[in-house]
């Protein structure tokens, strides 16, 4: 990108700024400084503080301690209307948008300003030239449920643009977009900064920060521990060990791959979207020897958690056919799938995974309290689960107080560990992990990741579905690419590249290399 | 009698009974829209019919009874409001708490605000002035729709209440951010409107119709006390509101329907025509309607995402420090 | 400096336990504000409902006896708040039982006497349990809003059986109400007022808590009251068992219509709709949704329904007692947050920063 410009006030400036939740020290005397028509990367992993930060920036929180300068002037920010009189406006990650309201409304919802009956022609039309001049085409009057992602994100940015916006956070923008999309929003940005914006672009993604950004700032566990012109960074590779600290680790305790039989096969699964449109999974087929991780690499929302509902039984498909252990599995329960010997590791640990008011040992024995080890009859046996958890706890060293303490108090690594020993213990030769190190420290990632390989190590087949292409070319055999409900293709994990695999996952075809 | 005029009483009737259930519903839908489920309606109109009547007992003064019932009803709503908003509590249980309270303060006041004479009972007493019918000249004369010109006062009210409303929440910047706070809490707060202010400005609205729509019993209806006289109206609010889909405009569609079978039974005996139907089957058939048109409204939803949605947020409570 | 919540770290157990006798406290409390403005000696009103509730031994027996069919209105509510199943439709199944039973008595006369009560009381159960399956159902296989659903459903199954009394079953003489069942199909009485149906009540409250703390059916259902998606996903079906619980609820509701009607009313008449089935819904908030605890919760509210009804013969106003219990429930409603988050101060951040 273009030179930046320096010499003036930076237009943000936050100092020293403290942010405490319950438990966790979310920013620790955090600075940053942004300048006019800057593109600020601020790296790090999931619970950095990345987002926290942000949010106090726009008056979601409020900091504890510190200070911050807007445009040279110290700023009280207590609400988003605060940050948006200021010029911050931010695009979070999940939008924030009224599904079930139009374009323009959303664009002018909440403005202060407005007249009792706003003067809805004149606004469609502001957000017309808007929306001609920086490239982003939008229909003032369509329901924003009925937009894709990408629309809805253009939908974000124009809200912050017709509200004066000239210092943008945009949390990992990426994230939900096709690496076309992202080009353009890359495009986007840049007539942006020419007219003299800035932005502040949330990411985890070291290559992004090299694409997108002038400076990059480095947050590690609620500190910063680097800020840099990004030209100054010289291999993608150092800004990976600020992020986490230490060198990551690129290889795994893992045998030879010694596949047996299929264990998984699934023939043309084919599921359709309540309401009709384009099929959300469309004729998906792959096997799973045992002994085997079969890895599901794609950007998030291309069928990949409806594939792995299916599979488990929690999503009717409407053709195709699922054999689990060599038994016909299609459209079975949930409750005859896991009795096929399949355990699951869902995308949502908090949602699907746990259930947070009840305690540690009621989770570890939510697969097994139905069987004759827990329980005589229809009885439970109390003493039994004690020991039955306490084994538990001890073996996959999950961090409790006791095995009494409700699930939701414990750290995000905790509750994955509670979930992996659950379903591992009680797997029966299928394991399918979705998401399974998302928002985890390195720790607790290697510890999953080891899991999953000495699962595989046993014989058992392991399917993984991960959004980060690192973790797939390091544990997995094999990876299939989803693209819009169908698996583009599938390779061996040894001799996939990373360029490969992207391309993929961008829904180009092998013809078209 | 003739066809026309038996039409032109039952809708007489019809208006008359629907009035109060207008009222009342239309406060609920501001309520709901913004996410907050008010389920305490009964026992709100309960307490609007007893403070009117008893406000215009003490005093004859008709105004100042409206005004008395709709802040009686704002009162008890600000309970549920704290509860439900800054209390974080079930709204259903909330609700209903609201409604056994109210009932029971309602009875116990009716039992206390009436004359010495009476031992201090308001049930049985007359009031001097009530919201009777004005006839327009002219208009009210026509076969049918002259019943809408021969109505009440409060019933006139409702004539511009109505549009409005239905042009306040989907034309004007407020309604914008109502229908934003009940359908996506989260977004409304990120674009700088206070949930928490909103949610307890609408619910104190609701409660303020509703206590119109219990004067509109006590004042207008039928002017008297009787303990539980709402008999069971506030409910039929609550199931009037799916009929409306939430849309203020509609609300009168559902009132009139509810209304006018309510009404039929009575204009039939007044008629003196023998029913067909035992009359507590008429009584009843609302609700059985409202069974059948939520579940196939449900259905539908399900088949074609969104045609009768519910505010998405309805009834979940919300703090921006939740992640 | 401004007061916030904020999440605790754990449940707090001393909470859990102090916050329902706190607010029982409160709203006796202002219970005695409403009496005081309204010009009533508030000691006086008190003492007289307890004089009502407890003050002679039939006056125990007529609270006990009220306590019964609250109790089981209780314990039926509780079962499906425990699924977070909102059924208010308590009410209407406790009347589905009581038609239930006074068609077997009305029309089965073909069976032995001896036959007569158990049969009629299964068919009550059964009445019951079909009112409350109905929305049970159509929440299981197409999730239609319970409230609303249960909430209809009462009023439909009310203005039935006003048909029924008013219409189709009267009794040749009088305005309104059936034959009286007869004597020898009536459930004993124990003591004085107080009727078998309190051994129903009282062995049912074990079984409901064994069922629900100690079995794999309770254990599936506390799992899809928490969190019904991580249940579905642990294999546990959640159509079947919101249909099941559903049906146990309705019928338990069914049961105190069955047996008040055959140990108290003894027919089908103006007045089934006794509200049993709401305050069952304060009864099963008020004890946590634990059967034990019910039983306490259950003599309270019966307490302030007969105590109120002694303050009508004092010429005191007896919706007093509607109020308390109502007002018994929102300082419940508004302290149950302390269990889950502390009070906390905020200092705004500039006075913080040293």
């Amino acid at each position: 990108m273009s030179e930046k410009n320096t010499d003036e006030t930076p237009v943000v400036r936050m100092v020293n700024i403290t942010k405490h939740f319950p438990g966790v020290l979310a920013n620790d005397s955090v600075d940053l400084t942004l300048h006019r028509g800057e593109v600020l990367a601020l790296l790090g992993e999931n619970g950095a503080g990345k987002s926290t930060l942000m949010n106090m920036l726009v008056g979601l929180y409020r900091p504890d301690s510190g200070e911050i300068f807007v445009k040279g002037k110290m700023a009280e920010i207590n609400s988003p209307q605060d940050s948006m009189a200021l010029g911050i406006g931010m695009i979070h990650q999940e939008f924030m948008l009224v599904g079930n309201m139009t374009v323009a409304e959303n664009i002018i919802l909440g403005m202060k300003d407005l007249p009792f009956v706003p003067p809805m022609a004149d606004i469609k039309a502001k957000i017309t030239e808007l929306s001609k001049r920086y490239g982003l085409q939008v229909y003032p009057d369509k329901v924003i449920q009925d937009l894709s992602v990408g629309e809805q994100q253009r939908v974000e940015i124009l809200k912050l643009l017709y509200r004066g916006a000239d210092i943008l956070i945009l949390d990992e923008p990426t994230a939900v977009l096709t690496p076309g999309e992202a080009r353009d929003l890359n495009e986007i940005l840049k007539k942006m900064l020419a007219e003299g914006k800035s932005a502040i672009f949330i990411t985890h993604k070291m290559d992004e920060v090299m694409e997108f950004s002038h400076t990059v700032q480095v947050l590690r566990r609620g500190k910063s521990v680097s800020s840099c012109p990004t030209n100054t960074i010289k291999r993608v590779q150092d800004l990976a060990n600020m992020m986490v600290g230490r060198d990551i680790l690129f290889s795994l305790d893992r045998g030879p791959y010694k596949p047996t039989d299929v264990m998984v096969e699934a023939r043309d699964i084919t599921v359709l979207p309540i309401g009709g449109g384009k099929p959300v999974l469309d004729k998906v087929s792959f096997s799973i020897r045992g002994g085997e991780i079969f890895g599901i690499a794609g950007v998030a929302g291309n069928g990949q958690q409806q594939l792995t509902e299916a599979l488990t039984g929690l999503l009717r498909v409407d053709s195709g056919t699922i054999l689990l252990n060599g038994k016909d599995m299609t459209n079975k329960t949930p409750l005859q799938v896991i009795k096929s010997g399949v355990s699951h590791i869902p995308a949502d640990r908090g949602r699907m995974g746990v259930v947070g008011d009840m305690s540690v040992g009621d989770n570890l024995s939510m697969k097994k309290y139905r069987t004759q080890e827990l329980s005589s009859h229809s009885v439970i046996n109390k003493s039994w689960v004690r020991k039955f958890a306490d084994h538990l706890i001890d073996v996959f060293t999950i961090k409790t107080p006791s095995q009494d303490t409700s699930v939701k108090f414990l750290s995000g690594g905790n509750i994955q560990k509670t979930i992996l020993a659950r379903e591992i213990d009680s797997c029966g030769g299928i394991l399918i992990a979705v998401y399974p190190s998302r928002g985890l420290d390195v720790g607790a990632t290697e510890a999953v990741r080891q899991n999953l390989i000495k699962q595989r190590d046993k014989g058992n087949a392991v399917l993984l579905v991960s959004e980060e292409l690192e973790e797939l070319l390091m544990v997995a055999d094999k990876i299939a690419v989803m693209f819009e409900g169908r698996i583009m293709d599938i390779v061996d994990a040894d001799k996939a590249s990373t360029e490969r695999l992207g391309m993929l996952m961008a829904g180009v075809e092998r013809e078209d290399v | 009698m003739n066809l026309l005029d038996f039409i032109t009483r039952l809708l007489a009737a019809t208006l008359a009974m629907g009035t109060s259930l207008t009222y009342a519903t239309l406060g609920e839908v501001y309520t709901e829209k913004t996410g907050i489920l008010n389920l305490g309606m009964e026992g709100t109109m309960l307490m609007g019919a007893l403070a009117g009547f008893a406000t215009a007992f003490n005093t004859g003064n008709l105004l100042l009874a409206l005004l008395m019932s709709m802040l009686v009803g704002a009162l008890l709503s600000l309970i549920h409001a704290f509860l439900c908003i800054t209390m974080r509590a079930n709204q259903v249980v909330a609700g209903l708490a609201i409604t056994m309270f109210g009932t029971g303060l309602a009875n116990f006041l009716g039992q206390r605000l009436g004359p010495a004479t009476n031992n201090f009972n308001l049930t049985g007493m007359n009031i001097a002035n009530k919201f009777s019918n004005i006839a327009i000249p002219g208009l009210s004369g026509i076969p049918i729709i002259g019943a809408l010109f021969d109505v009440s006062l409060l019933t006139y009210a409702l004539y511009a209440i109505l549009p409005f409303s239905w042009f306040f929440m989907y034309k004007t910047k407020h309604g914008m951010v109502v229908r934003a706070v009940g359908e996506n809490p989260r977004t409304a707060a990120a674009m700088g409107i206070s949930v928490t202010k909103i949610r307890y400005l609408y619910t104190l609205i609701g409660g303020m119709f509703a206590g119109l729509g219990g004067a509109c019993l006590s004042l207008s209806f039928i002017p008297s006390w009787n303990e539980g006289m709402t008999g069971g109206k506030g409910w039929i609010v609550i199931a009037l509101v799916i009929f409306s889909t939430w849309n203020p405009g509609r609300v009168v569609i559902g009132t009139l329907v509810f209304g006018g079978i309510t009404s039929l039974q009575f204009s039939l005996q007044a008629a003196g025509l023998k029913m067909v139907i035992p009359s507590q089957f008429l009584g009843f058939s609302p609700y059985l309607i409202t069974l059948v048109v939520l579940t196939a409204m449900t259905i539908i939803n399900q088949k074609k995402k969104g045609s009768f949605a519910s505010p998405s947020a309805l009834g979940v409570s919300f703090a921006i420090d939740d992640k | 400096m401004r007061l916030g919540l904020e999440k605790r770290d754990y449940r707090s157990t001393r909470m859990t336990v102090l916050v329902p006798i706190v607010s029982l406290l409160i709203s006796f409390l202002l219970g005695a504000i409403v009496l005081a403005i309204s010009n009533v000696n508030p000691l006086q009103t008190y003492g007289a409902m307890l004089k009502g509730a407890f003050g002679s031994q039939t006056k125990i027996q007529y609270t006990i006896a009220k306590t019964i069919p609250l109790l089981l209105c209780g314990l039926a509510v509780g079962i499906a708040f425990r699924l977070k199943f909102w059924n208010i439709g308590a009410e209407g199944q406790y009347v589905a039982g009581v038609i239930g039973i006074t068609w077997v008595m009305q029309f089965w006369t073909f069976l032995p006497n001896m036959l007569l009560l158990p049969v009629g009381m299964l068919i009550g159960v059964l009445c019951g349990a079909f009112w409350g399956g109905i929305p049970g159902a159509l929440k299981a296989q197409w999730s239609v809003d319970e409230t609303l659903t249960t909430l209809m459903m009462n009023y439909i199954i009310i203005g039935y059986a006003e048909y029924l009394y008013i219409n189709a079953w009267k009794a040749p003489r009088g305005n309104m109400g059936t034959v009286r069942y007869p004597e020898f199909a009536w459930l004993p009485r124990i003591w004085g007022r107080v009727h078998s149906g309190i051994y129903f009540a009282l062995i049912l409250v074990v079984i409901l808590w064994f069922v629900l703390y100690k079995t794999r059916w309770g254990f599936e259902l506390n799992m899809i009251g928490k969190n019904r998606r991580a249940a579905q996903c642990q294999g546990v079906s959640i159509k079947r068992n919101i249909i099941l619980a559903m049906l146990v609820s309705g019928g338990i509701a069914g049961l105190a219509g069955v047996i008040d009607s055959a140990a108290v009313t003894h027919q089908l008449t103006k007045g089934v709709n006794s509200g049993y089935g709401f305050t069952g819904i304060i009864i099963a908030w008020m004890s946590g949704l634990n059967p034990f605890v019910s039983i306490m919760v259950a003599l309270i509210m019966a307490a302030l329904e007969t105590g109120s009804d002694a303050l009508q013969l004092m010429k005191l106003p007896a919706a007093m007692g509607e109020v308390m219990q109502g007002l018994i429930l929102i300082p419940l409603l508004a302290g149950s947050i302390f269990t889950e988050y502390k009070l906390v101060t905020h200092t705004s951040h500039k006075e913080a920063t040293v």
